[in-house]
């Protein structure tokens, strides 16, 4: 029997059986698994080989690189310096929380897939795996299960499911345990899976300086140069550190064409120029956050993993090709601003793209108004 | 119990829940984030907000006949202010600290949509005795809300209630948190939602 056999038989007996509740995880794991053997019956038809299970296994497959970078650094971060016990703390460290992040998040899609009557959706297959490399390695699983169950209800359920949010699930999940339990996801006692260490990131050693940050970032016992932080061997959140592996997933996601070029070019643009205005502007009084050269601000913290991944949602980020570059910038502006000049947030990635998610709607709404009379001028 | 007659039940019967002056019209919600962070604040501004809707809604009434249209809101918002200032200074007097906690949200129930509302949309075509029920029932459900909202931030967000513990030290000591959000305004609207999700799915009304 083969397993397309099997699962056609088992999806039969179960929707026929007193415990037909479970058919779409069934559902899910076949079309998961094999290629459904439905099509669509009702016409408008796009001929395409990608359809939603697809185009969001692309980015689970872009995240690789990062993830395996991140399961080394988790490692190195706590202090192993040999490579394979690094590797097994890291994964003894991200395994439990991806996990938990899967399985809380499948629970609540399969309640909501229950009750609207549709299947499971795929959509929680990048949000499932995002969340989890956006947190510090020593979060707590339980946090991780209440951040999830957030992200997926309040972020997305509630507004209509896979498709129809308006922010990013993911980071709305990371928003809500960042605000709600901020000593396990902010400070410097917990970007290091070992008890009781403390360190500083690099942005939070750039904050906290007062004159010139690049020596400061030298001076600490990390040496913060840039190749290391481009490297990713920096504290930080799980999946963030990695500038170069980042870079890889970008690449994948570039030549598939599933993340937007524009998109990602545009924050890009615009973080390196809002970071340039502030940095030959500043001056001698610059605080250490103003006096961070403009690319130090792309290897450090969250941009780049944000620009890559987050920012190129197709849900949540904006439609039209002129409104992309308008968010992308905004998003890149935004960023920088909060870093530089909001004492409280020496990160501003999170709180950025969810800024541009709640924008882009209108951003697409003013950008095809203007289409529409610009054309109506020809009639 | 037979005390009101059926329509006069409705109108205590229907803010209550079918018509709820927060979770269906969606106003007053500035002081059910304000004072909602503590069951006391919340129980004391219930009751302030049942006084002074209660009382002006009886009064305007009263004098609806004999109100010239043209300058029944400022007449309705002095009636409302004179109330309100009552109300806060008899807090003032007795109970000074949670005065000073809810600090201009008393003040600010002049301004409460829903007072002024009832005045406009029921108090000035209904008679004193119906305008009373009326008032009273809006209060309560507002009051109802308040008090839902209350009750889930300070548990969440203090593991107390009433200022009493409720979460067992054991639970701390297990790594327990008390959630930080519930505290902010952000908590409230969330909160405020999701009771009005639940209140929508049970008795099935969309209003669109």
């Amino acid at each position: 029997m083969s397993m397309e056999q099997f699962f056609t038989r088992l999806e039969e007996r179960v929707s026929k059986s007193p415990v037909k509740w479970f058919a779409p995880l069934i559902e899910a794991t076949h079309s998961f698994l094999l290629t459904p053997g439905r099509a669509t019956r009702r016409g408008p038809f796009v001929r395409d080989n990608i359809d939603l299970k697809r185009y969001m296994f692309v980015v689970v497959v872009a995240l690789l690189p990062v993830i395996a970078m991140s399961i080394y650094n988790i490692g190195r971060q706590a202090g192993i310096t040999e490579f394979w016990p690094a590797i097994w703390k890291g994964l003894m460290v991200m395994v439990p929380v991806i996990v938990v992040s899967y399985a809380v998040g499948g629970f609540w899609e399969s309640i909501f897939a229950k009750i609207r009557g549709h299947e499971i959706n795929e959509g929680l297959l990048v949000t499932g795996i995002l969340f989890p490399l956006t947190l510090p390695p020593t979060i707590p699983l339980w946090q991780v299960a209440i951040g999830i169950s957030f992200g997926i209800i309040i972020g997305k359920e509630v507004f209509g499911g896979t498709g129809m949010n308006l922010l990013n699930p993911a980071l709305t999940a990371r928003a809500f345990l960042f605000f709600t339990y901020p000593g396990n996801i902010s400070g410097d006692r917990v970007w290091a899976a070992v008890d009781g260490f403390s360190t500083a990131t690099p942005l939070a050693t750039a904050a906290a300086t007062d004159g010139n940050a690049i020596e400061a970032l030298r001076a600490g016992s990390m040496d913060y140069s840039w190749l290391n932080m481009f490297n990713g061997h920096i504290p930080g959140s799980m999946g963030e550190t990695s500038t170069l592996a980042i870079l890889i997933g970008a690449a994948i996601l570039l030549i598939t064409g599933i993340g937007s070029w524009r998109i990602m070019l545009a924050t890009l643009l615009g973080g390196l120029g809002m970071a340039s205005i502030i940095y030959f502007l500043a001056g001698s009084s610059a605080t250490g956050m103003m006096s961070l050269p403009p690319t130090y601000h792309l290897v450090m913290g969250g941009f780049m993993f944000g620009t890559v991944f987050m920012t190129t949602d197709p849900v949540s980020a904006a439609g039209t090709n002129t409104g992309k570059w308008l968010y992308g910038i905004l998003i890149g502006v935004m960023v920088i601003l909060i870093r530089t000049f909001n004492p409280a947030y020496p990160e501003g990635m999170m709180l950025a793209i969810l800024f541009g998610n709640v924008f882009s709607p209108l951003i697409d709404h003013f950008v095809v108004q203007a289409n529409i009379k610009r054309r109506l001028r020809h009639v | 119990m037979n005390i009101l007659s059926a329509k006069n039940m409705k109108f205590v019967k229907d803010p209550l829940m079918d018509n709820n002056p927060i979770s269906v019209q969606v106003l007053g919600i500035c002081s059910a984030l304000a004072v909602t962070v503590q069951m006391k604040t919340a129980v004391v501004m219930s009751l302030a907000v049942i006084f002074v809707l209660s009382s002006s809604s009886l009064i305007i009434s009263l004098i609806r006949n004999k109100l010239p249209s043209q300058i029944r809101i400022i007449v309705e918002l002095a009636i409302i202010a004179s109330l309100v200032i009552l109300v806060d200074q008899i807090l003032k007097a007795y109970l000074y600290d949670i005065s000073k906690q809810l600090s201009v949200f008393v003040g600010l129930i002049i301004t409460n949509c829903i007072v002024l509302g009832r005045a406009e949309a029921f108090a000035l075509q209904q008679k004193p005795f119906a305008s009373w029920l009326d008032g009273i029932g809006n209060a309560l459900g507002y009051s109802m809300f308040l008090l839902a909202v209350a009750f889930g931030r300070e548990l969440l967000g203090s593991g107390t209630l009433f200022g009493y513990h409720i979460i067992p030290e054991s639970f701390y000591a297990a790594g327990y948190q008390n959630m930080g959000l519930m505290v902010l305004a952000p908590g409230a609207f969330i909160l405020l939602g999701l009771i009005i999700w639940l209140q929508r799915a049970v008795t099935g009304t969309v209003s669109e």
